[in-house]
């Protein structure tokens, strides 16, 4: 028993403006592949675009977008706490970097 | 909407949502319950790709051995994930619609999909493998290369197919009127999901390890 939310829907159109724009930003982290980036800046660009094609899938389609806030605010700070706590490790592994350089 | 009156000990008389007859946020269990196995699961993911981060960073050797051809193909792969994610979208819109044989229809072309993701994933493998990749060596550099890159493919590769074959059961049911529109939209769910992986996965692996000329 329950109460369904007002199941407002993403016209067919939002569907394919959203898949297309997910291809186009494929295309474009394929080029700056190619590119001589400095790894970081790489790292950063691709993870940045990344987010955003995450956020589009979640987004849409997903259906988040038109779901209760609450579920929203609930998935998504838990998870982002969780994956910022792994980045804990990171220190270690550039102390075993540094170590190798011997 | 059901409520029933609720009277607290202060004595006030007052319609609640803890008297029961709600759902949390307004959304069917099965939903909820996707939801929240889906969070485990990104963590899960996520464990994996911060660890093959940790040793990649650790490492001054790291292998970036992808040409171009398998760029390529992982971009092609990439692709038709997205599409088949696309197609996915318009069989939970046909569902919602009432629209029987266009769930099936629209279900079946994601199975395709997912199918031919492996296809070429596995051809992928099979090329590395001949080329001397195993769990523990490859033939350019740091061993754990093989280990980190079979073991998050492998894993993501592993829910494709689980996904297929998920979505075969939702198609099979919905063309003889089993399922509801709820069904097809969580089983989407967890397609978009795998999908969303792989957004990561793509990058990570393959683009940060491309043969640059």
């Amino acid at each position: 028993m329950h109460e369904a939310a007002e199941h407002v829907e993403a016209s067919k159109r939002t569907f394919f403006f959203v898949w297309g724009w997910l291809l186009a930003i494929t295309g474009l982290e394929v080029v700056l592949a190619y590119q001589h980036l400095a790894i970081k800046v790489m790292l950063t660009v691709l993870m940045m675009l990344s987010i955003v094609k995450a956020t589009l899938i979640i987004s849409y389609f997903m259906h988040l977008r038109y779901e209760r806030r609450s579920l929203a605010w609930t998935l998504m700070p838990a998870l982002v706490f969780v994956v910022g706590m792994m980045f804990i490790v990171f220190p270690d592994s550039l102390r075993a970097l540094l170590m190798r350089a011997h | 909407m059901a409520s029933r009156e609720a009277t607290g000990d202060l004595g006030t008389t007052r319609e609640s949502v803890w008297s029961g007859g709600a759902s949390p946020y307004a959304v069917p269990s099965k939903k909820l319950g996707m939801w929240l196995f889906i969070v485990s699961d990104a963590i899960t993911f996520s464990a994996l790709l911060i660890a093959y981060a940790f040793v990649r960073v650790a490492s001054a050797t790291w292998p970036m051995p992808f040409e171009w051809p398998s760029i390529l193909n992982a971009t092609i792969m990439t692709v038709i994930l997205l599409s088949s994610s696309l197609t996915m979208v318009l069989g939970v819109h046909a569902a919602k619609t009432g629209n029987r044989k266009g769930v099936v229809g629209w279900l079946l072309a994601t199975m395709c999909g997912g199918i031919l993701f492996d296809v070429l994933h596995l051809r992928e493998w099979l090329g590395l493998i001949n080329e001397g990749v195993t769990l523990f060596k490859n033939p350019w550099g740091d061993p754990q290369f093989g280990a980190a890159f079979f073991s998050l493919t492998g894993l993501h590769m592993t829910h494709v197919t689980i996904g297929v074959v998920y979505l075969g059961v939702i198609a099979w049911g919905t063309s003889r009127g089993k399922y509801t529109s709820d069904d097809v939209e969580v089983s989407g769910l967890y397609w978009h999901f795998v999908d969303l992986v792989w957004m990561f996965i793509f990058p990570l692996v393959y683009l940060m390890s491309n043969k640059m000329a």
